[in-house]
């Protein structure tokens, strides 16, 4: 009996078509390159210190809760990386190392590990650390301080504040092309237009975010712009504006799309991303902040369990 | 194994096997086997009502009888000695009785089918054909309420990989066409329909049947799939596709019935399709109750230590703990795994990724049912997230990111669902 051939039992299906977490979030790394490239080329190595110290930060927080919540270890598998990159991208380059320290605490911690870890999460945790900063220290998020000692070759003014401010007479000064191209200020990651629709489009194709949503935010946001700067068209910025400035590209590809925080069915997920671009614009245009992408994804990262509740009839189901 | 496409924005399309133009030496048969065991449903018999013991002698194409209290029986395969009988706890703890039977060498007919052979009537099909290679389910045709109205007959197979239905389709067109015959005049039901893949159409029509082609896409060859796509009629959660009038019979077993009367001889052999570690496939014809090892060893095919091998196919065969289980009526494939093949699941949770919402053909919301399978809340699961609408495919877990064994968490809150709802019947 000791030396019988032992068979592997398991339970069907016995094939598996390889994905894997580790998969998906070295794919999310490898999306969102050519945007933190842009951005350390364009701010210079405090760019690449805050980067580095964030992703490093998320995976020690990581490693420690996993210690003192005596789970297996998961810095393996990636997601406190992608945690620790949307947070540094996120943030402004001059971002002092306590900022980053802190933000990835609570990015780890509040938005993951106190609901048990991957998977139960109902808020993006690298949002939830940045509305934290937002809220609690007043400042640190704000562009125009950020990159006081920089010169740069094109308008270093935070493009959103400056429309807040000015109206429409400030859009002028930045050029679509120049937004596109990564000419304004803004978090290290944020700024190169082109970049982030690029690594969104790769993650979209290879099928590891949700189209759904990511299509309806950015088409909530063009609308709800467009419709602002129809009736005010010397006050609201154009939808395209709103499209390239501030973070709404890095929400619509990689914030909004975070799995366990969004829904799964296809009217839910409409409606969410749809909702979420509204409220980015009605934020930016007549809420008391700056950009709205963050405090509208959160809002609506919180109507997710009831949105979901929409779902189709299964089969054999009766009315 | 059918890997995630580098672009992957739509569902995977996981297409069943097809047998071009295979040569026909690719059927195998296998030896003649030291020892077969059939495996009788239902729990062990009361030792008083045995009608069979250890030594006693059975014959080729025999019907065995195992109690005197229950109308079971299995027809031997083989001459030789009864060596054992043993309870055998099956899948999800399915009780079955496990006899063995050591051959002896040469193989002595039985006449008592032969006798009776010349009356074609569902009686004798269900005297002594219950245990046909392809398991027909006779009782259905008797049983059925409202009766059915018509029996499709499967020449597609409904796992990936498997293409044992097929190649019955595609070397016996003739036992076909008669075994539709003998089926209509036993069940006296006209409507029979041939199912088979598109490139088979052709040769289907040949029998004269009424053809239906499909495109074999996983998991529209699932008879629930078939229900929907074909006919037009999802079956409610809780019935069976016979419950709606249609019942369904493997192509194997129609050419089976058909040689069984013409023959006068009750079929012995199974085919099988087996799936070598690499992926190719070969059609082997065994006697039934053969072991899974003979088979194997038969194609030369090793297996060591962490291997795996499944009694059918890929999405939803059964792993097997010992390679002396048999091939049984029913077996349609065995599935030889490598152990640097096998994925392992995982305990980690649901991430809500979406993709087995997207890819489940029941459109059930498998990422919320999941969460409460996890916790045990079965009835909560049946209730609110249509746990039993599930069609057992497998997709979901074949995609899952986290790698959660869903289907065997669904599979055993289906069973605890019904184990409490029995109870509480019974307590009513």
């Amino acid at each position: 009996m000791l030396n019988e051939k032992l068979l592997v039992g398991s339970h069907a299906p016995y094939w598996h078509n390889g994905i894997s977490i580790r998969e998906k979030s070295y794919h999310t790394l490898l999306a969102a390159l050519p945007a933190v490239l842009m951005g350390i080329y364009q701010f210079g190595v405090p760019a690449l210190r805050v980067m580095a110290l964030s992703i490093s930060c998320a995976m020690l927080w990581e490693l420690i809760l996993n210690r003192v919540m005596r789970r297996p270890v998961t810095i393996g598998d990636g997601d406190a990386a992608v945690i620790g990159l949307l947070f540094g991208m996120l943030l402004p380059a001059t971002a002092p190392w306590w900022v980053v320290v802190l933000g990835t605490a609570v990015a780890v911690t509040v938005g993951k590990w106190i609901y048990g870890g991957l998977g139960g999460n109902p808020l993006n945790p690298a949002l939830v650390a940045i509305a934290t900063l937002i809220i609690s220290y007043k400042g640190v998020m704000d562009l125009d301080q950020a990159y006081l000692n920089y010169d740069f070759s094109f308008p270093a003014a935070d493009p959103l504040k400056a429309v807040k401010a000015l109206g429409t007479a400030a859009v002028a000064r930045y050029s679509l092309t120049g937004l596109l191209m990564g000419q304004q200020v803004g978090g290290v990651g944020t700024i190169f237009a082109l970049g982030l629709m690029v690594g969104g489009l790769y993650l979209i194709l290879r099928g590891l975010i949700r189209w759904e949503i990511s299509l309806s935010y950015i088409v909530g946001v063009l609308v709800t712009a467009y419709a602002f700067n129809l009736v005010h068209p010397d006050k609201y910025a154009g939808p395209w504006f709103h499209l390239l400035a501030g973070y709404t590209l890095l929400g619509a590809f990689f914030l909004i799309t975070e799995y366990s925080s969004s829904p799964v069915n296809l009217i839910p997920m409409l409606i969410f991303g749809a909702g979420a671009g509204v409220m980015t614009i009605l934020i930016r245009n007549i809420g008391g902040f700056t950009d709205g992408v963050v405090f509208a994804i959160l809002l609506f990262n919180i109507a997710n369990p009831l949105l979901d509740k929409i779902r189709p009839r299964a089969l054999g189901r009766s009315k | 194994m059918i890997k995630r496409p580098f672009f992957a924005i739509t569902k995977p399309k996981l297409r069943g096997s097809r047998i071009w133009g295979l040569p026909k030496e690719v059927l195998a048969e296998v030896p003649l086997p030291k020892k077969v065991t059939f495996l009788v449903k239902g729990p062990f018999p009361k030792v008083a009502e045995l009608m069979i013991g250890v030594g006693d002698r059975v014959r080729t194409g025999q019907k065995v009888r195992l109690a005197t209290d229950r109308g079971d029986y299995f027809i031997s395969s083989v001459t030789g000695t009864i060596s054992s009988l043993s309870p055998y706890s099956g899948y999800m703890g399915q009780a079955n009785t496990a006899v063995s039977v050591n051959v002896t060498e040469k193989d002595q007919g039985d006449d008592e089918f032969s006798r009776v052979a010349k009356d074609v009537s569902l009686q004798n099909a269900l005297k002594y054909l219950a245990s046909l290679p392809g398991a027909p389910d006779f009782g259905s045709l008797v049983s059925s309420k409202p009766p059915l109205e018509a029996l499709v007959v499967t020449g597609v197979d409904s796992d990936l990989l498997v293409t044992k239905n097929q190649f019955v389709v595609d070397t016996e067109a003739e036992g076909l066409k008669q075994g539709i015959e003998t089926l209509k005049k036993i069940s006296g039901i006209q409507r029979i329909i041939l199912l088979v893949p598109n490139y088979l159409k052709v040769k289907a029509e040949k029998t004269g049947a009424e053809v239906k082609a499909m495109d074999p896409l996983y998991p529209s060859t699932l008879p629930r799939m078939v229900m929907k796509n074909l006919f037009g009629k999802a079956v409610p959660v809780g019935k069976r596709c016979e419950d709606l009038g249609i019942g369904f019979v493997s192509a194997e077993a129609v050419v089976a019935l058909h040689k069984a009367f013409s023959e006068g001889q009750v079929p012995i052999h199974k085919l099988v399709t087996v799936i070598k570690k690499e992926g190719s496939t070969v059609q082997a014809r065994a006697r039934i109750g053969t072991p899974v090892k003979d088979v194997l060893n038969a194609l030369n095919i090793e297996t060591s230590q962490g291997d795996r091998v499944v009694l059918g196919g890929p999405m939803a065969g059964l792993a097997l703990f010992s390679e002396e289980a048999p091939v049984l009526a029913d077996t349609e494939a065995i599935l030889v795994q490598d152990k640097a093949q096998i994925v392992p699941g995982s305990d980690t949770h649901c991430v809500n990724c979406g993709e087995c919402v997207k890819v489940c053909p029941a459109k059930m919301p498998v990422n919320m049912l999941i969460r409460y399978l996890e916790n045990g809340r079965f009835e909560e699961a049946a209730q609110g997230y249509d746990l039993l609408s599930c069609i057992e495919c497998g997709l979901c877990t074949y995609v899952c990111i986290v790698r959660i064994p869903i289907f065997q968490y669904i599979t055993l809150g289906k069973q605890e669902v019904a184990r409490i709802r029995s109870a509480e019947e019974a307590h009513a």
